[in-house]
């Protein structure tokens, strides 16, 4: 595709504009009465979103035929990353203050910050390995594998959600359909391939022997 | 009719809101009403209007007492007490209820006080408001969730009203309702919470002189957004004790299985006095952020009331009494 690089420099752009906006309400004193809970509530959501839409690639790519859009993908990725670093130093920093008890028992007490705290821990090694140099020592088929966990992470990431709401769920629930969704794709074509899988195989061996397909 | 105009307040008895604003805000709101003037000189149909939220906003209560149940900690400005509000009736979003406050309307309205007692009456909003002289009362409030203010409230002691009406023996409780109309309150058209919001404190604790009524913030009539007209506020417990827009004030035998009870018991219970040792099951209530601040504070056992309310639980076990 001739445009690519122009798109993907757009893409890449479009996928600060969450935390020029943050910077820009900082500016101009939009953050509200509670700058610290917007920031740390906004950060999360966003690396949720970036976490469905990378999930998204691969659907809409069989769906469109764009091949194109898994070039897309790893920075993508990256973008979840970056905002589930920046949702980390929120806490840890501006919330929490370096405060290393407190984080502590947060980290151990508190099941919607242990498993958001987990879905942290297990990006890290999905962002070090998604280097094209890294794919290579890794192997494209062990690569794939750990690159799977996103699976979980985002899971962990709705879970995490979810918890710490106190009674409105309705934000986390429509994350947690969008999520079945993305995930509820994979699993049917998971299912059709060893379904086609177990056809062909039973299929073989009376192909072998015609006779046998008269009796 | 306690609401005068603004010549008749004396000076030394308002708090200037513009002390406690930025001068950032103070400009952003000078701007607006320069918008305002401007698009008003177009549109004389606009600036009527402007004029009259205008008024319904600046509308004073004078003649206040001072408390010395007020506390000296600094404010928080008026206009994040009036824009940080959870108020599920409108929405649950927190900066929503400024936004759609118009909906409510609190004229007229009535507040009938009724169950276990003698002299059972539906009192009109304006009788409560001149019930007993007003008073200004700078407390704390602290939130559930972890953050806190200090409002200078407006209103008086629901003892004062609980004397009138005069309790029986078995008035052991009291119970709060909120205003039940969806067409007012849209938040109500979901099943968030189960309607009407109801609250309840034991006799004990709603007779405690600390126990508030407040029909006003910063000097002037409570906005919507923060309960209007007439609210409860507790500042010993956490905020959702302090029940908005009330209608019904009952007096029962049995404690109140109230809204938060009935939509979280393992979270939320009766007495929900603000204690740091004791957590919420998902988050700790050790610390606090007052809004405006930007280190989280020390959570104060009772908020920093123990000296009024902590004799009226003693022997209780308040990890099991949470």
């Amino acid at each position: 595709m001739k445009f690519f690089p122009a798109l993907k420099a757009l893409v890449f752009l479009a996928c600060l504009i969450p935390l020029a906006r943050l910077g820009w309400f900082g500016y101009t004193s939009q953050l509200g009465a509670n700058p610290i809970e917007l920031i740390t509530r906004s950060t999360g959501t966003w690396t949720l979103v970036f976490l469905m839409i990378t999930l998204g690639v691969t659907p809409l790519r069989k769906l469109t035929g764009w091949s194109w859009l898994i070039k897309l993908r790893r920075m993508l990725g990256l973008y979840a990353f970056f905002y589930v670093c920046l949702h980390f130093t929120t806490y840890i920093w501006l919330d929490q203050f370096f405060d290393p008890q407190t984080i502590y028992k947060d980290i151990i007490k508190r099941p919607f910050i242990t498993v958001g705290f987990a879905a942290f821990l297990l990006l890290i090694p999905l962002a070090v390995t998604s280097t094209n140099k890294m794919v290579k020592r890794l192997g494209g088929k062990r690569w794939q594998q750990l690159h799977r966990l996103v699976y979980i992470i985002a899971t962990f990431g709705v879970i995490h959600y979810w918890w710490l709401v106190k009674k409105d769920i309705t934000q986390p629930v429509i994350y947690a359909i969008v999520l079945s969704v993305l995930l509820g794709y994979r699993a049917l074509v998971w299912l059709r391939k060893t379904k086609s899988a177990n056809l062909s195989s039973s299929h073989s061996k009376p192909m072998l022997k015609p006779s046998q397909q008269n009796s | 009719m306690l609401i005068k105009q603004p010549s008749d307040i004396k000076p030394s008895e308002i708090t200037d809101k513009r002390i406690y604003q930025s001068r950032r805000d103070f400009m952003g709101a000078a701007t607006k009403s320069i918008a305002a003037v401007a698009a008003g000189i177009a549109l004389p149909g606009l600036l009527s209007h402007s004029q009259e939220v205008e008024a319904a906003t600046a509308a004073k209560l004078s003649g206040l007492q001072k408390s010395s149940f007020s506390v000296t900690d600094p404010l928080t400005p008026y206009k994040d007490v009036t824009s940080y509000n959870n108020f599920y009736e409108f929405d649950t979003d927190k900066s929503s209820p400024a936004q759609m406050a118009g909906t409510l309307n609190t004229r007229p309205w009535t507040v009938a006080v009724e169950g276990e007692v003698k002299r059972p009456k539906v009192y009109d909003i304006e009788d409560l408001l001149k019930l007993v002289p007003l008073e200004e009362r700078i407390y704390r409030l602290r939130c559930v969730e972890g953050w806190s203010m200090v409002i200078p409230w407006v209103g008086f002691s629901l003892s004062e009203l609980i004397k009138q009406v005069e309790p029986t023996g078995n008035a052991k409780f009291v119970e709060f309702t909120t205003l039940h109309d969806p067409k007012q309150f849209p938040g109500q058209r979901s099943g968030v919470l189960d309607w009407p919001y109801v609250e309840g404190l034991r006799i004990d604790e709603a007779m405690n002189p600390l126990t508030l009524m407040a029909v006003g913030l910063y000097g002037e009539v409570l906005p919507n957004q923060n309960g209007a007209p007439v609210r409860l506020v507790v500042p010993w417990k956490y905020g959702f004790k302090s029940a908005k827009s009330i209608v019904k004030i009952r007096f029962v035998s049995k404690p109140t299985n109230s809204s938060w009870m009935k939509a979280n018991p393992r979270e939320y219970g009766f007495f929900a006095n603000v204690n740091p040792n004791v957590d919420h099951p998902r988050w700790s209530q050790a610390k606090e952020r007052r809004i405006g601040e930007f280190f989280k504070r020390e959570t104060l056992m009772y908020n920093g009331y123990g000296d009024q309310v902590a004799r009226m639980y003693a022997g209780l076990d308040l990890k099991k009494y949470f």
